[in-house]
C-alpha cells in the first residue's frame, strides 16, 4: 500500500469512529438540526409577518426568504460543534494511543472532518423538511438543488476545518463549546435573517462584506431564483480560504501539543 | 552520572548485544525545571525492566519520550533498533503503549474498541475479528464484549486498555504505573499478564512506584529520583546495597534510653521514639549475645524488633525525600 492509499485508510477509519458516536449519541451527533428548526419556526411563525413586511411581503414570502439562511446558519453551527468532539478526544488518554501508533497523522483531523460533514449534511434533511412543510416553496431543478447541496458540504468542510483548530487551540471542553458561538451567529449579521441594505452602515458594509453573505446569496439565489451575481465565486474563495487556515491551523497546533 | 549531553553518535551503544530499548544521556526540561538529567538505560529483548521512582521523579516523561509522545532536548534514544528523533514511525510501528491513563474510546464497546485499533493496524476485517475474539477472552472480558467502556470498572478498564495495545503483537510495550489504583485482586491478574508476555518474548518497560511490583516482575530494576538513575541492577543486587540487618530497641524512659545509648555507641539514635538502631545480623546467637549485654547493663527495652533489608529500605535510602519519621531511619541506616 502506499502512503496515500494508508491516509485514506486510516482517515476512514477513523471517520467511522465518529460516525459510531454519533448513531450511538444521536442528541449529540444530530442535535445539530434542532437549533435551526427551532430558529425557523419561531423566525416564522413570531416575526414572520413584520419581517415579511419589510423583506416585500408577508410570512409566505418570509419563509422564502429565511429558509437559505437558516441552512446556512445551520450548516455553520454544525460544523462549529466538531470543536467540542476534538478537544474532548484532546483531553482523553485515547489520543495518546493513536499517537504512539503508526498511523497517518493528519487521519485523526480527517476522520473528525469527513464525520462532521456527513453529520450536518444529514441534519439539513429534517431542516429542509421543516421549511417544506411551513411554507417554504422552490423552483429549483435538480441541477440547482445539487449545486446547493455542493455548496452546502464545500461550506461544512470550511467551518469544520476552522472548528478542529478551535478545538485543538481550546484547553478545555467547556472553552471549546464556547469559541464557536461567534461564528454560529456571524450569519445573523449578514443577510441570513434580513436583507444586509437594511442594516446602519457600519453594520451593513460589515454584512456585506463577511463570508455568510455570499453564501447566503448563493444558496438563494440557487434555490428560490434571487440574482446571485458574483456572490457564487466570492463563497467558494472563502471557503476554499478558511478550509486552508483552519487546515494549516489544526496541523500546527495537532503537531505540537500534548495534551493528557 | 554525566550532567553533561552526549552528542556523539553511537550506533547500537557499543559492542554489546542488540538492546530493546537503549538511551544515552536524555534529557529533558519543562522551563526552568530539569525533568530528566542524563538518562543511560539498556535493557536487553525479552526482559522486564521496571524503571521504580517517587511521583515526580521523571518515570512518565522517560516513557513519553521513548513511545515519541514528546522530544527529549539532548541525548539519544533507541527502541527496537529505530531512533525515536529520526525515525518516530518505526518505533511506533514496534511498540504498544499502556500509559497511566485509561486510552479507551468510551462511547465504543469493548470488541469495537479492539477492532478499532485492527483496523488502524490495517489488519483485515478477518484477522482482525480473530485477534479481538481472543484478546477478549484472554483477559476475561468476553462477556461484556458488547458493553461501553464507559461503563467498566477500573481493573476492567486496564484490562481492556492492555488488550488494545496487544491488538498489534508489538515488540516492545510499556506500561506506565500498570496497577496504580488498582485492587490488590486485579493487582495479581495484571501481574500475571506482564509474565506471559514476556514469556512470548515480548519486552516489557514498566514504571511503577510499587517496591513490590517490580521485586515480582522485574528482571532489573532502574531507581529512578530527581530525574536521574541513583541505582540499578536486579532486586537481590539493590537489596545488598543497603547496610545488613539491625536491631530497634525502643524505651519509655529518656534516661533508660540514655543509658543504653552509652551501652551501644555505636548504635543509631531515633530520640523522637527513645529508640536505637543497632546493626548486625538478626539470627538467633546474635540476638541472645545482643540481650545478654542489655542485661548486663541492666537496661530494660520496652520494645524490640529484628529487621531484615527489603527493596522498602533501598528505594527510601537512594531517594531518601521521605516523611520524617522514615527519612530518620534511612539516614541513620546509611551511616
Amino acid at each position: 500500500m502506499s502512503t496515500l492509499t494508508y491516509a485514506v485508510h486510516d482517515s476512514m477509519t477513523m471517520t467511522r469512529r465518529n460516525l459510531k458516536h454519533a448513531i450511538r449519541y444521536p442528541a449529540v451527533g444530530f442535535g445539530s438540526a434542532l437549533t435551526p428548526i427551532l430558529m425557523l419556526l419561531l423566525f416564522v411563525y413570531a416575526f414572520g409577518d413584520a419581517i415579511g413586511a419589510g423583506v416585500g411581503g408577508g410570512q409566505d414570502a418570509y419563509v422564502n426568504y429565511l429558509t437559505p439562511g437558516i441552512i446556512v446558519m445551520g450548516v455553520a453551527a454544525g460544523g462549529m460543534s466538531t470543536s467540542i468532539a476534538v478537544c474532548s478526544d484532546m483531553t482523553e488518554g485515547i489520543i495518546n494511543r493513536f499517537r504512539t501508533m503508526n498511523i497517518t497523522r493528519s487521519s485523526f483531523m480527517t476522520g473528525h472532518v469527513i464525520g462532521s460533514v456527513i453529520q450536518t449534511m444529514v441534519c439539513m434533511v429534517p431542516v429542509v423538511g421543516v421549511a417544506l412543510a411551513v411554507g417554504f416553496r422552490s423552483d429549483a431543478s435538480a441541477l440547482e438543488w445539487l449545486a446547493a447541496a455542493g455548496l452546502l458540504t464545500a461550506i461544512a468542510f470550511a467551518v469544520t476545518w476552522l472548528a478542529v483548530a478551535l478545538g485543538l487551540a481550546s484547553k478545555t471542553v467547556e472553552s471549546a463549546s464556547n469559541k464557536p458561538l461567534l461564528i454560529q451567529f456571524l450569519p445573523f449579521l449578514g443577510s441570513a435573517f434580513v436583507p444586509a441594505d437594511s442594516m446602519s452602515p457600519g453594520l451593513r458594509w460589515f454584512a456585506e462584506n463577511q463570508p455568510f453573505t455570499p453564501m447566503t446569496e448563493t444558496l438563494r439565489g440557487l434555490l428560490s431564483g434571487s440574482e446571485i451575481g458574483n456572490s457564487g465565486w466570492i463563497s467558494l474563495a472563502w471557503c476554499a480560504g478558511i478550509t486552508l487556515v483552519g487546515y494549516v491551523w489544526s496541523r500546527s497546533l495537532f503537531n505540537s501539543t500534548t495534551k493528557r | 552520572m554525566p550532567s553533561s549531553v552526549m552528542p556523539t553518535p553511537r550506533k547500537g551503544g557499543g559492542p554489546q548485544a542488540p538492546a530493546a530499548v537503549s538511551t544515552i544521556g536524555l534529557r529533558k526540561s519543562y522551563g526552568d525545571k530539569t525533568v530528566l538529567d542524563g538518562i543511560d538505560l539498556r535493557i536487553p529483548a525479552g526482559s522486564v525492566f521496571a524503571l521504580l521512582g517517587p511521583n515526580g521523579a521523571g518515570k512518565t516523561t522517560t516513557v513519553q519520550i521513548l513511545s515519541t509522545l514528546i522530544a527529549a532536548d539532548g541525548g539519544q534514544a533507541q527502541v527496537a533498533g529505530h531512533d525515536v528523533a529520526t525515525s518516530p514511525d518505526g518505533v511506533r510501528a514496534a511498540i504498544g503503549v499502556t500509559g497511566q491513563f485509561s486510552a479507551l474510546d468510551d462511547l465504543l464497546t469493548a470488541e469495537e474498541n479492539l477492532l478499532l485499533m485492527a483496523d488502524l493496524l490495517r489488519l483485515g476485517k478477518r484477522e482482525g475479528r480473530f485477534r479481538a475474539q481472543k484478546l477478549l477472552e484472554r483477559f476475561d472480558i468476553a462477556n461484556v464484549a458488547h458493553n461501553r467502556a464507559a461503563t467498566f470498572s477500573g481493573g476492567m478498564r486496564r484490562r481492556l486498555d492492555l488488550a488494545m495495545t496487544l491488538v498489534g503483537d508489538p515488540q516492545v510495550i510499556f506500561l506506565d504505573e500498570p496497577t496504580t489504583g488498582l485492587d490488590p485482586r486485579s493487582r495479581r491478574t495484571m501481574w500475571d499478564t506482564v509474565r506471559s508476555l514476556v514469556a512470548g518474548g515480548t519486552t516489557v518497560f514498566l514504571t511503577t512506584q510499587y517496591l513490590d511490583e517490580a521485586d515480582q516482575l522485574a528482571d532489573r530494576i532502574a531507581v529512578l529520583d530527581g530525574g536521574r538513575i541513583v541505582a540499578e541492577g536486579t532486586a537481590d543486587e539493590l537489596k545488598a546495597r543497603i547496610p545488613g540487618s539491625h536491631v530497634r530497641l525502643r524505651f519509655t524512659e529518656s534516661a533508660e534510653y540514655e543509658r543504653a545509648a552509652a551501652a551501644f555507641p555505636g548504635a543509631a539514635r531515633d530520640e523522637e521514639n527513645l529508640a536505637l538502631r543497632v546493626a548486625g545480623d538478626a539470627g538467633l546467637d546474635a540476638l541472645r549475645a545482643l540481650l545478654d549485654r542489655l542485661d548486663a547493663a541492666g537496661i530494660r527495652a520496652a520494645d524490640f524488633s529484628a529487621h531484615t533489608p527489603d527493596l522498602d529500605d533501598v528505594f527510601l535510602t537512594l531517594t531518601g525525600d521521605g516523611s520524617t519519621g522514615t527519612s530518620l531511619h534511612v539516614k541513620e541506616t546509611l551511616r
